[in-house]
């Protein structure tokens, strides 16, 4: 796993677990409290992640080396 | 008239040896590290593998010497008249008070010696393995960093800022500059990979740029660029020139993308896709609860007809209508939930929100718990049994008659 994904309730994170809920409810064992609370987060997953695929803008940042061997994050020119 | 200083009488006088320990003092400090463009003559190969040969253009010539060490891996044979980009280090020879350059690296210029360079290197590394499948890694599905290795000024930069803008702007690109032709290039491109897995923040690479002549996208088939795709614990997409253009970085990358568009077409997944399989998720979780309460509205219609028995026949009827016209006017806003959500992905949650659990309860359907545990079934309702029935806005406590 790359270091980047340790963040958490990344993108990924909310899809897989979405698609664990709806499993979940697929199988009628579960019961009709746990279905409702299931729904309700399977529901928010489901507007968290459309709301980050409507990120307007894309972020484009420069990885620079400082003169002590450090890692700068800096802006880019705009063009 | 000014009379001239006489230094040489005034200083000491250097010795030979003293003089040429400066010279070679000051050559070396001076050219640390140098490309010298030119065409090979007097080549020698010594009987010790040492290469001995002339670098010329039309105006001057300096001597050359590559050792053995470094002349194994050269990836072409040298010869007289070969026109040659060579890079290395000028040093003097005190016994012989010349200089020479000492050449690390030495590159043909010209597309049939690049040619042969590049099938010999490319054989060379295949032998090595640096090729095989098992080595790949696998690229994320949903990467949220990603590092860009190109030109800052480059249409591959632009290319690739375009494309994910519009399939998945919520990812974050970390570029590091770097040249993508000329001299030094490939070092610079090597370098930038391992300071971008020692950075470590990133989840894939692209290494690339657009499209140029064999010569310009030369770097990416140097030998030490392949190594450092193949030393990088992230995983890299090389991205070199045009769909026709196939690039040593190409064979060791993990993924091969034709162009740097493709590169970030390939990189991420397109967000309208994905707001359809959100969609998709939330019209089955829907159509899960549906079912669920529908087996539910069954149960308590059971139990209102059974409660009814007594009562005169026409309230019967009219739950029967009532619970017929429910169900009528269920498959209706749920049909027409599923036209408004094909046109509107994004407002999706709103939408289902209507048609939540609660909800359902308002449109007329009801819960019975006996001693707080929902009743699925009928029968596990006696006569004589206190109920709760659920509706939206409260509940009702009765007993069940037979």
């Amino acid at each position: 796993m790359s270091p980047a994904k340790a963040r958490k309730q990344s993108f990924e994170a909310s899809l897989k677990r979405l698609e664990a809920i709806v499993e979940s409810l697929e199988q009628s064992s579960v019961s009709l409290d746990d279905a409702t609370a299931l729904y309700e987060e399977g529901i928010q997953l489901a507007k968290e992640c459309a709301e980050k695929l409507k990120a307007a803008e894309l972020k484009v940042k420069k990885l620079a080396k400082a003169m002590d061997g450090q890692f700068v994050i800096e802006g880019l020119k705009e063009e | 008239m000014e009379q001239l200083p006489l230094i040489a009488v005034e200083k000491k006088a250097l010795t030979v040896s003293e003089i040429t320990r400066q010279i070679k003092l000051s050559l070396e400090q001076r050219f640390p590290r140098v490309w010298v463009q030119g065409e090979i003559s007097n080549f020698k190969r010594h009987t010790s593998g040492h290469l001995y040969f002339t670098l010329k253009d039309e105006g001057a010539q300096i001597s050359a010497v590559m050792w053995r060490s470094r002349a194994e891996g050269l990836l072409f044979l040298p010869e007289a008249g070969t026109k040659v980009i060579a890079r290395g280090s000028i040093t003097v020879y005190p016994p012989r008070g010349n200089y020479q350059l000492d050449v690390e690296q030495l590159t043909p210029v010209g597309v049939g010696e690049l040619q042969l360079a590049f099938e010999k290197l490319k054989r060379k590394l295949a032998a090595e393995g640096l090729f095989d499948e098992e080595h790949k890694k696998p690229i994320p599905e949903y990467p949220e960093t990603i590092g860009i290795i190109t030109s800052e000024t480059g249409a591959a930069l632009q290319d690739i800022r375009s494309v994910l803008a519009r399939r998945f702007p919520a990812v974050d690109v970390l570029l590091m500059p770097v040249r993508v032709q000329g001299i030094g290039a490939a070092e610079e491109i090597a370098q930038a990979i391992v300071e971008m897995n020692r950075y470590g923040k990133v989840d894939v690479i692209i290494v690339g740029r657009g499209g140029g002549s064999l010569e310009d996208l030369w770097a990416f088939n140097e030998e030490v660029v392949a190594r450092a795709i193949y030393g990088s614990r992230i995983p890299i997409i090389s991205a070199v020139g045009h769909e026709i253009d196939f690039s040593i970085s190409d064979f060791v990358a993990d993924l091969r993308a034709p162009t740097p568009s493709a590169a970030a077409e390939l990189v991420v997944r397109d967000r309208i896709e994905l707001l359809e399989l959100l969609r998709n998720n939330c019209y089955t979780m829907q159509g899960s609860l549906e079912e669920m309460l529908s087996t539910l509205r069954d149960r308590v219609q059971g139990l209102v007809s059974s409660y009814s028995f007594n009562r005169p026949k026409d309230l019967l009827r009219e739950s029967a209508q009532r619970v017929d016209e429910l169900e009528r006017s269920l498959t209706m806003k749920f049909s027409h939930l599923v036209q408004i959500l094909h046109h509107r992905h994004l407002t999706l949650r709103h939408r289902l929100e209507a048609l939540s659990p609660r909800n359902v309860l308002r449109r007329g359907y009801a819960m019975v718990r006996k001693e707080g545990e929902l009743v699925t079934s009928a029968g596990s309702l006696e006569e004589g049994d206190d109920a709760t029935i659920q509706f939206h806005d409260g509940t009702v406590e009765t007993k069940v008659q037979s």
